[in-house]
Parts: structure tokens; C-alpha cells; sequence
């Protein structure tokens, strides 16, 4: 039977052995697969070329760190890319709720865990008014997500700055500082996390309803619709846990650098997204995972580490990673062409 | 074979077009019923109606012989009429068996399924004796649907329709984009849809193709129902002739020269 189909017969004879094979064959093509790939070869040349500092405990520790704030809205921004979204203003959002919480603790006063306790709900609290706000105006209002989260954007930084009179806020209490020092197992609680997000957001992408619609709704909204899919319910509730993980990278940071940065995240969205592409996460929505956001976002952060060891100037991981994205979407984008080519 | 699916004196304007004026349909089960009628004459209107997709003005629909309200393609699920849309409707990253159970996705048993964990095993297991029951040609149920051929994805389409039909497919157009072979094959996947006890409903333009499928053919023409003939002795040229009106075929049509 399968001979007979012209266009299928070659594919079939190399390819048409097992299920089982073809799935190894599929998931060693896929994005996330090259991008693991070039993430060791980074690793082994900057291992060959500082063999003293850079195959060592300390710098893994430095990459996790450096990695965990951006990791946790990366988590967001898979779901939001594969459900065909966009959010830019995570990194606004990020401000916006660190000065809130930094705000709410210092009226607080004090060192005690009921001001952290009280911190925490305000940071997630607040990065959740944004994402709900953006999901609204997206699923109710059909403003453009690119549009409305560029406004929000805007608007979230402008309100930061309102709020803490455009001077950073400095008194974040000790008890909270002390997490991000805290090392349980070796790496700091920022890290721990961020691993956490990371593996309730890949089980809930990859194994869940929720995860399976966040999948239809961005290969195709009008078939998603037609199957009974509430698209603008979900589409709301996606941009808000986006939100609301901004609120807790907010907080991260917070903890990490013990004051708010205000002017120091403004490329953190396009940084995100990124990396998050750059893990095989299609910017047409349909696909992504978790896993590959994690290793999309340890590639410019490695090169960042392994250049400041050899002491290159850090600003060629930037250059690099432009072209890196680039490349990477081309491929993507080849691949898709060639797919849908019947 | 009884009648599942009627409409009645169906009526349709949009603004002051009446795109449907009074018309009747009816699917019997296990029969496969061609829709005809020249571009415009009011066929996807119709079956949208049929599919709560779109209300009607005035009018009967009927299932199993009662009336029925059906106010959104979701309620006409319930009801056990599924559609095949002329653009498919599917998402072409998410594989074929993804897309049978879109919507309706199963969950594990247990503490898992209210996590809303997915039963992918069982989905997959379910697609497969789905497709393989109709005898389609979709052999590797993880490659993403727009990795498929043409023929393919028709086929992902209809077995989904089938898999939860209970009594009514409608089908628009679906051979519409396809090569000879393969559009052989999805017309022997609908035979053996029809086959399984359905009711068929197939809208085609191919008039030799609606011979081939079909065992009765209604004609529309400006939103009237013009003809109701047997597929098995009718001509190509009877069925031209009723649709542009250049015939009028007047065998066992419902009084509709009025
Ligand atoms: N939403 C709408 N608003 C206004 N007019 C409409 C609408 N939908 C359909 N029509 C009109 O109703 C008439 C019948 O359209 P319909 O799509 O039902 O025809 P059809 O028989 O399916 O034709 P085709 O063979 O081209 O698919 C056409 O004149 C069309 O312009
Ligand atoms: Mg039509």
C-alpha cells in the first residue's frame, strides 16, 4: 500500500520501519534536540578554553543563578507563544510588582515573615492584575497582542516609577535577602524556584487539558472554537498566569538583588522570547515545550558566563545570540515549508 | 430507512437575500444523501443550519421525528451531528489521533484525571481502531497532521466526524482539493461511514462523484429544493438540469412548484 503513493514511497522506505523508530527519528530532528546540541558544544569549547574556571561547581551555580529570574517568565511565554500569543511586558510587569511589594513591606516595616508573607502575595497579586488586564483586552476587547502587551509595557513601568517616585526601593527586608543566600543542595533557593515553575509548567503543557487547548488554540483558534474549546476563557487565563509569574520573577529579583532595578529589565521580554524561541518554541504557536525554553535560556547565559572567563567583552553574547535566533527561526521556518508541501 | 435528520419549510435571509425559501431535506440513516445545486444556491447555508452554525428564520428541523432547537454547533454534537468542514478545522501541529479527541479530550482515571493528566494511551489506542476500522491510509499517528497528504487530512477529518456521530455526518465539499486516487479513497470512506448506520450528507460539485456516493440526491436552487431523485437512476444530465433549472425534473419532487 504504501509504495503506491509516489510522494510517500521514498520517505517510506527509509523511514516506514516502526512507530517506535519514527518517534527517535522525530524527537532527535526536533528543536529542541539541535539546541541541547549546541548548548554542549558551547559548554565543551568554553570548557577546553579555561579548563580551570569554567568546568567547575561555581560556575553551574553561576549560570543557575543567572538563569532563574528570566527562567520563571520564560515558563509563561511558552504558553503564551505556543497558544500563537505574545507578551513583551513581562519585564515591566516584573518591575511593577517587586516596587509593589517593596513598597507594601517597607509600610510594614520589619523583618518578620509576616512582611515577606505579605510581600509575596502582593508581587503575585500585582503581576496577576497585569496579566488579567492584558488577557482581557486580548480575549474581550481582540485588541493585537502585540499591541496591547507593548502598551502595558509602557504602562506597568510608568506606574512602577509613580510608585516609587522613580528611585529604586532599598529596603527589602533581611529575612527575604537571606533566601537568595541560602544554598539547600548546593544552589540558591532562586534556583529551586525556578526548577519547581519549570516542571509544573512542563507537566501542564505537555500532560494536561489545559496544556492540550493552550496546543489547539495556537495551531488553530477557529478549530479549537469549532470543537468547543472556550478560546477567549483560556486565552484570559493564560495571559494572567503569565502575569502572575512575572509577579514572581519580581519577587525573585527582589530577593537576588535586595532592590528593585527599576531601569534594569527592560530588555528582559525580548530576551524571553528569545530564548524561548531559540528552544524550539514556534512563534506561530502550535509548539514548545518547557524543556526546551530551559535549555534556550541557558545558551546566552553560558556564553555570557564563558566570555566574561575569557575575558571577551560579554557584549559579543549578544551579537551571538541575534544571529543564533535568527538562524534558528529560519530553520524552523524551512522545515515548516517543507513539511506543508504536500 | 428512517429519516434522522429533516428540515421543514427551512427559511433564510440575510438582509433582504433570501438565501433559503422554505426548504425541505432529509437525511435517511445508513444512506448517504448528496446535496447539489450550483454555486449560490444556498447548500452551506443549509447544512450550517443543520450544524448550528447558523440560525434559521422560520422552519422545522427534526431529529428522529421530533422538533429540535439547535442553537450552537456544541448542542448539535450532543445531538450526534458532526460536520466536516470544507477547511477541515484541523490543527495541523498536533497529530491525528489530537485531533480526533480535540475537545473532547479523555483524562486518566483517579486523582490524575482531576489534575486534568491526559489519557494519552487510550486516545491513541481509540484513534487508531478508528482509522484502522475505515480503512484510511493514515499509518503514522504521530506525525503532525499538515505533514499529511491531502487525502490524509480528509480522512483525519471525516474518521473524526465519524468516531462521535451518532447519527448524522455532513460533509462539505470534501473531495473539493483532491487528486483522482485519493479522492476514490475518501468516497469509499464514506460508503463505509454510511455503512455503520449514519446518516450521510455529502454537498459535492462532481456530478459523476455523486452517482459513485450516493443512494439519494436533493437538488437546491435559489434556496428552493428543486429535486429528490434516486442516485441509482438518475442521469448526470437529469441532476445538470435540475440544478440550473434548465430540466425541470419533476419525478418525486415535494410539491414545490408552487
Ligand atoms: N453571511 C452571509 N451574509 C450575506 N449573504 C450570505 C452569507 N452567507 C451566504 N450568503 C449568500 O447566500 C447565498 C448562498 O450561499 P451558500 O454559501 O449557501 O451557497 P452554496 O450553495 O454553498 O455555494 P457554493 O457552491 O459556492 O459553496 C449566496 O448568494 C451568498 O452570497
Ligand atoms: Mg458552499
Amino acid at each position: 500500500m504504501t509504495a503506491i503513493d509516489p510522494a510517500k514511497a521514498p520517505d517510506a522506505e527509509r523511514t516506514g520501519t516502526t512507530a517506535k523508530g519514527r518517534r527517535g527519528r522525530r524527537l532527535l530532528g526536533s528543536s529542541p534536540a539541535y539546541m541541547t546540541a549546541v548548548l554542549l558544544v558551547l559548554v565543551l569549547v568554553f570548557a577546553f578554553a579555561a579548563p580551570d574556571s569554567f568546568p567547575t561547581p561555581v560556575t553551574l551555580r553561576n549560570v543557575l543563578t543567572d538563569m532563574a529570574v528570566l527562567l520563571v517568565m520564560a515558563v509563561g511565554a511558552t504558553f503564551v507563544l505556543v497558544a500563537a500569543g505574545f507578551d513583551i511586558s513581562i519585564g515591566s510587569v516584573l518591575v511593577f510588582s517587586g516596587v509593589c511589594a517593596a513598597k507594601v513591606m517597607e509600610t510594614q516595616g520589619g523583618d518578620g515573615a509576616g512582611t515577606v508573607v505579605l510581600g509575596v502575595v502582593t508581587a503575585l497579586l500585582a503581576g496577576a492584575a497585569w496579566g488579567a488586564v492584558n488577557g482581557l483586552v486580548i480575549s474581550k476587547l481582540k485588541v493585537p497582542a502585540l499591541i496591547t502587551t507593548l502598551g502595558s509595557m509602557g504602562a506597568a513601568l510608568g506606574a512602577a516609577l509613580l510608585i516609587s517616585n522613580g528611585t529604586d526601593v532599598r529596603t527589602v527586608p533581611k529575612a527575604m535577602i537571606s533566601v537568595a543566600t541560602d544554598r539547600p543542595l548546593g544552589v540558591s533557593w532562586l534556583v529551586w524556584v525556578a526548577a519547581i515553575v519549570a516542571l509544573i509548567g512542563g507537566f501542564v503543557l505537555s500532560q494536561t487539558r489545559f496544556g492540550r487547548h493552550t496546543q489547539l488554540i495556537g495551531s488553530n483558534e477557529e478549530s479549537a472554537r469549532r470543537a468547543g474549546v472556550d478560546v477567549d476563557r483560556h486565552t484570559f487565563w493564560l495571559y494572567t498566569a503569565n502575569g502572575t509569574l512575572a509577579g514572581l520573577a519580581g519577587l525573585l529579583s527582589l530577593t537576588r538583588f535586595a532592590t528593585t532595578t527599576i531601569s534594569g529589565h527592560t530588555s528582559d521580554g525580548l530576551e524571553v522570547i528569545t530564548g524561548v524561541v531559540l528552544g524550539g518554541t514556534s512563534l506561530f504557536g502550535g509548539v514548545g515545550t518547557v524543556i526546551g525554553t530551559v535549555i534556550g535560556m541557558a545558551i546566552p547565559t553560558v556564553l555570557n558566563n564563558g566570555f566574561i572567563q575569557l575575558n571577551v567583552q560579554p557584549f559579543w553574547q549578544e551579537v551571538a545570540i541575534g544571529i543564533v535566533l535568527v538562524v534558528a527561526v529560519y530553520l524552523d521556518q524551512l522545515k515548516r515549508r517543507r513539511r506543508n508541501q504536500p | 430507512m428512517s429519516v434522522v435528520l429533516e428540515a421543514r419549510g427551512v427559511v433564510k435571509s440575510f438582509g433582504h437575500v433570501d438565501v433559503l425559501r422554505e426548504v425541505d431535506f432529509a437525511a435517511r440513516a445508513g444512506e448517504v444523501t448528496a446535496l447539489i445545486g450550483d454555486n449560490g444556491a444556498g447548500k452551506s447555508t443549509l447544512i450550517k443550519i443543520l450544524s448550528g452554525a447558523l440560525q434559521r428564520d422560520g422552519g422545522e428541523v427534526l431529529i428522529d421525528g421530533k422538533p429540535v432547537q439547535m442553537g450552537s454547533p456544541t448542542r448539535a454534537r450532543e445531538l450526534g451531528i458532526e460536520t466536516v468542514y470544507q477547511d477541515l478545522a484541523l490543527a495541523p501541529e498536533l497529530g491525528p489521533a489530537e485531533n480526533a479527541f480535540a475537545g473532547r479530550e479523555l483524562l486518566r482515571p483517579g486523582l490524575a484525571g482531576r489534575l486534568g493528566m491526559l489519557d494519552k494511551k487510550t486516545m491513541r489506542a481509540r484513534a487508531e481502531e478508528a482509522f484502522t476500522s475505515m480503512g484510511t491510509d493514515v499509518k503514522d499517528l504521530d506525525a503532525p497532521v499538515g505533514a499529511l497528504s491531502g487525502g490524509q487530512r480528509q480522512s483525519v477529518a471525516i474518521c473524526r466526524a465519524v468516531m462521535w456521530a451518532r447519527r448524522v455526518v455532513i460533509m462539505d465539499e470534501p473531495t473539493a482539493a483532491l487528486g483522482v486516487r485519493q479522492t476514490g479513497k475518501v468516497i469509499e470512506l464514506v460508503r463505509r461511514v454510511a455503512s455503520t448506520g449514519v446518516a450521510v450528507v455529502l454537498i459535492t460539485h462532481n456530478m459523476p462523484e455523486v452517482l459513485e456516493a450516493a443512494d439519494r440526491v436533493q437538488v437546491l436552487r435559489l434556496g428552493r429544493m428543486v429535486a429528490d431523485l434516486e442516485a441509482r437512476t438518475a442521469t448526470v444530465e437529469q441532476l445538470v438540469g435540475a440544478m440550473t433549472g434548465a430540466l425541470d425534473v419533476r419525478t418525486d419532487t415535494p410539491g414545490d412548484h408552487r
